[in-house]
């Protein structure tokens, strides 16, 4: 049995180096703005929550391996090591404090991704061996189990059981040459099985071919949020060999931020190649179904609601206008946050903080910039479009004693699905 | 010799009204002296009484390695005016272009008057001294540094005119063959004046002999140890082809359309901008005119060194060398240089890359 | 005399080499790394938003400028204060003229005398920033201060020579002519590179986000 060591690391950070990240340090002028973006310097005031300097043990291996100068100033000694002491005292920087939602990325004058670094950073934390427990532990059990939250296919198949005996729909699994192939996160099976009967309700009346396969169900890899691609590759095969075997012509990402990346972005870049099947996110299907007439709804909701935009899924995934298109049909008293969109502010929940228990009580803390931002509204209701983002929003609001429901947006929509029946 | 006795105890008032020159003529004199070293007009009637008053000093002046344009710069000038009464008004007992006298007539006159005016006199240098070898220049046998040092001992102050006496000159451009110097490199504990210039406007020589006589001082010097009323401004920022440099007109050649629609010669060469002088107001042959006004650019004949100040047609501020021509070479080097950096990171990154071990689950912890 | 012979002559000539050297190095350094292709579907085209990119962030996000007002204004006003004096200020041109035979109309020369005079105080305001706002002073090693002090140099000394507040002038005009020589020296070993990289950042930045459909 191998080991994670410092060498790991750091040959891990000089494999990720390419033109981006090396145009992106030797731009940075330390001006500071990234941390008035990013809600870990906000809600804290530390300054080492700023998000540039969250890189820095990368940052040393690109200056002392990747320029010249660097090269020299190493040959002088004038240069500090990355060292295990340097990643453990970094480790809390790069994994409880980074919730990868980018928004930092969005507002650096220079141009620098940040967001795109720390994701290629943790590659190098995770091959030294530098994870928080909570993210190993759910990449063990989603590579063995199949699921980080260590659901198997058996508790899918009782929620499947239950769904169909509530409400008479069918939903398929394992149905070869349908158009669709569906995802699940773990979430959505044991916390929000509405989704699924959303699903089944939505495509019945749209007459979707779709299924669910009893191999590949599960939409979220833990491998994108530790940062390792070997792992995040495992899991995405897994998909990608469900939905070849099924001959499905897409995959439909689920109501989850990072999976939509980790299927949608980063998937066909694991593997080494393009896909057979396109991925959609379920918010675009819908939407692609509401333009197309084939989604009917009826009544609308009057409560004074409002989006919270997933940052994997607007900010990172480029699904902008689809939720809002939706809730309109829906909606009459929608709102928009202050910075809305792609300038979202992210729930505090992403890139793996969810999963990482010692990372707690910073998430609870800088959840304040959430409520605030809902307390400037004063809305009834909090639609999402993300399993994650869904959950540490409620224990946010209950932390805080706010009570405002949390509602996925495709239960949403199919709560007003026009009823055949009645017709 | 009664009759030369006579002349030496008139005041100068006296000798201005023997020649003719009328009590406006001579208040006129003042107020222009009075602006001309920046005082106020308060002053006048205290200059005019001052001047009135003055009595002959006596003046030494001694020529070493120079040209004489100095001398030609004072007494040139085509019609008689008030300074070259003041300067005839001196008592120019040594001079050995002008006096009469020469050889060892001469000399005895130089040490009479040093002798007589003992802490009084004045001592003018023109030219450089030089200190390589004695023999380069002398006078009735005398080297310039013994004459000059002898001289001095008794001066009540020294005016060095012209750059050669301020600054070394022409004599010391590289690669300065006799060793010349200045005369304040020689004279440490007199007072000096600089006046310079290549050769000086005459006026200014006068201007500092007119304020020793009103005040029996000298006046505020610069740095370089020149009066700051006339050496105070730059030649660029009194001239009045500025407004053009400001607008970026400039001529290119000396005949082209910007030459002769009197554009900024400063492409041309022109010192102005480091150049301290007064040419610009004072102008020269009678206010006539001054180089710049003539179209040729500033040589920067009154500072330090302007022999050598990297050609007088090269632009002050632009890099005199011709790296530009080796342009191509530069850039071909930094790409080739650039390219083996880049080469040598990609061979890290593949190396890396095929230094890669899988993670797996199994090698998420380290073992301590 | 010498001094500012030297400064022009061959100070100049290894200011100028070290700099278009070491420029080309750090460009290419980066450059060649390239990165690996990507096979996920675009949503959108990478070239056409990478150069919006390059544009847009030029103007502050709003909330960045409700949030660090003072940076986004002082960087504006020191920015572009450097760059009209350094472009527009007549000498500047003739030498920029006599090196590389392009010329501009430049601006009166009192008017580049207030600019670099507001130059030097946001200069100074921003220096005083960077020691005292909490997250600055805890980025900033003695890089920052040096690329601060390179750039700052040239300001300062620029301004005593155009008011010839040291004697003589060619000793000022040769520090002001030194310190940007030594500008250019560690131009190319600092985040000076900035000036040229933010280019490529941008332009990266711009592709990533454009690819996904996001213009940042």
């Amino acid at each position: 049995m191998s080991e994670a060591t410092i060498e790991r690391g750091l040959n891990a950070f000089r494999e990720q180096m390419n033109a981006p990240i090396a145009s992106f340090f030797s731009s940075c002028v330390n001006c500071g703005m990234c941390a008035e973006a990013c809600l870990f310097y906000t809600e804290t005031g530390d300054p080492k929550y700023t998000p540039i300097n969250k890189l820095e043990p990368f940052r040393r291996v690109w200056e002392q391996e990747y320029t010249l100068w660097g090269k020299l100033k190493s040959l002088l000694g004038m240069s500090k090591p990355v060292t295990d002491e340097l990643l453990e005292e970094w480790e809390p920087l790069v994994y409880d404090a980074c919730t990868l939602c980018g928004r930092c990325s969005m507002v650096c004058p220079v141009g620098n991704d940040i967001s795109y670094m720390i994701r290629r950073a943790r590659e190098g934390f995770v091959a030294a061996g530098y994870a928080p427990e909570g993210i190993k532990g759910a990449s063990r059990r989603a590579i063995t189990i199949g699921s980080p939250m260590g659901v198997k296919y058996p508790a899918l198949a009782a929620q499947i059981k239950h769904i169909e005996a509530d409400t008479g729909l069918t939903i398929p699994v394992d149905v070869e040459g349908v158009d669709y192939m569906a995802l699940l996160s773990s979430m959505e099976i044991m916390n929000f099985p509405e989704y699924m009967e959303a699903l089944a309700r939505i495509f019945k009346q749209a007459g979707v071919t779709w299924t669910i396969s009893s191999e590949a169900f599960e939409a979220t890899n833990s491998g994108i949020q530790i940062g390792s691609s070997d792992i995040a590759r495992e899991l995405v095969n897994r998909v990608v060999v469900a939905a070849d075997k099924l001959k499905v012509k897409y995959v439909i990402s689920p109501e989850c931020g990072h999976a939509y990346t980790a299927i949608r972005w980063e998937g066909p870049n694991l593997i080494g190649r393009p896909y057979n099947f396109k991925v959609v996110h379920i918010l675009e299907l819908l939407d692609e179904l509401r333009a197309s007439g084939r989604l009917k709804t009826e009544g609308m909701e009057d409560d004074r609601l409002t989006f919270h935009d997933p940052c994997q899924i607007v900010r990172k995934g480029g699904v902008l206008e689809p939720p809002r298109n939706l809730l309109n049909m829906v909606a009459s008293n929608f709102v928009d946050m202050q910075d809305p969109r792609e300038m979202n502010w992210c729930c505090g929940g992403g890139g793996g903080v969810s999963a990482n228990e010692r990372a707690e009580e910073l998430r609870i803390k800088v959840f304040k910039r959430k409520k605030s931002q809902l307390d400037d509204l004063n809305v009834d209701t909090l639609v999402t479009a993300c399993a994650n983002c869904r959950l540490i929003i409620e224990e946010g609001l209950e932390e805080y004693r706010m009570e405002i429901p949390v509602v996925g947006l495709t239960e949403m929509i199919a709560e007003h699905l026009v009823d055949e029946k009645s017709e | 010799m009664a009759e030369e006795l006579k002349r030496i105890g008139k005041t100068l008032g006296e000798r201005l009204r023997e020649r003719g020159v009328s009590r406006r003529g001579f208040l006129k004199f003042c107020s222009a002296t009075a602006s001309m070293m920046a005082l106020p007009p308060a002053m006048v009637p205290a200059i005019a009484a001052s001047l009135e008053k003055a009595k002959r000093p006596s003046v030494i002046w001694l020529s070493f390695q120079e040209c004489t344009g100095c001398t030609e710069s004072l007494t040139r000038s085509h019609s008689p005016s008030v300074e070259n009464l003041i300067f005839d008004h001196i008592s120019l007992d040594y001079h050995h272009t002008l006096q009469v006298a020469s050889g060892a007539a001469a000399e005895a006159a130089r040490e009479a008057a040093m002798h007589e005016n003992e802490g009084k006199y004045i001592v003018v240098v023109d030219g450089s001294i030089p200190l390589g070898n004695p023999g380069y220049s002398v006078i009735a046998g005398i080297s310039n540094l013994q004459m000059l040092e002898e001289t001095v001992a008794g001066a009540a102050a020294v005016v060095a005119v012209g750059t050669c006496a301020a600054f070394g000159g022409l004599p010391q451009a590289s690669p300065n063959p006799t060793g010349a110097v200045s005369v304040s490199d020689i004279v440490k504990d007199k007072p000096v004046v600089n006046v310079s210039g290549c050769p000086p406007i005459p006026t200014v020589i006068t201007g500092v002999l007119a304020h020793f006589l009103t005040f029996g001082s000298l006046p505020e010097l610069d740095s370089l140890g020149r009066p700051m009323v006339f050496f105070g401004k730059s030649i660029h920022d009194r001239c009045y082809r500025r407004p053009f440099y400001d607008k970026g007109l400039f001529a290119e050649t000396f005949d082209d359309e910007g030459a002769r629609k009197g554009w900024c010669l400063y492409r041309l060469g022109c010192k102005g901008p480091m150049t301290y002088n007064a040419c610009a107001t004072t102008k020269w042959n009678q206010g006539t005119s001054w180089p710049v006004e003539s179209g040729h650019g500033c040589l920067g004949c009154s500072e330090p060194n302007f022999w050598d100040a990297g050609g007088f047609y090269n632009a002050l501020s632009i890099p005199d060398s011709d790296i530009t021509r080796q342009a191509a070479y530069v850039l071909g080097a930094g790409v080739a240089l650039g390219a083996a950096a880049g080469a040598i990171n990609r061979n890290k990154q593949s190396k890396a890359a095929s230094a890669h071990e899988t993670v797996t689950i199994d090698d998420l912890d380290k073992k301590s | 005399m010498d001094f500012l012979l030297w400064v022009r002559g061959p100070g100049f000539d290894i200011a100028l080499v070290v700099f278009l050297i070491g420029i080309l190095i750090r460009l290419l350094e980066v450059l060649i790394l390239g990165r690996k292709p990507d096979y996920s579907e675009p949503r959108g085209a990478e070239l056409g938003a990478g150069l919006r990119t390059v544009l847009t962030r030029t103007l502050p996000e709003q909330g960045s400028f409700k949030r660090s007002p003072f940076t986004v204004v002082g960087g504006y006003v020191w920015h572009i204060g450097f760059f009209i004096t350094l472009f527009l200020f007549v000498p500047h041109i003739e030498l920029i003229n006599a090196t590389i035979g392009l010329s501009w109309p430049g601006i009166a020369s009192n008017l580049i005398d207030a600019v670099a005079a507001v130059t030097i105080v946001a200069l100074l305001a921003m220096l005083f920033n960077r020691l005292s706002h909490p997250v600055k002073q805890f980025l900033s090693g003695p890089e920052d201060y040096l690329t601060w002090l390179v750039t700052f140099l040239p300001m300062l000394t620029g301004y005593l020579a155009y008011h010839r507040m040291i004697d003589p002038y060619p000793l000022v005009l040769g520090l002001h002519i030194l310190s940007v020589e030594l500008l250019m020296v560690v131009f190319p070993f600092t985040k000076l590179m900035h000036a040229f990289t933010f280019i490529i950042a941008r332009w990266y930045n711009g592709a990533m986000a454009g690819r996904r459909g996001v213009q940042s």
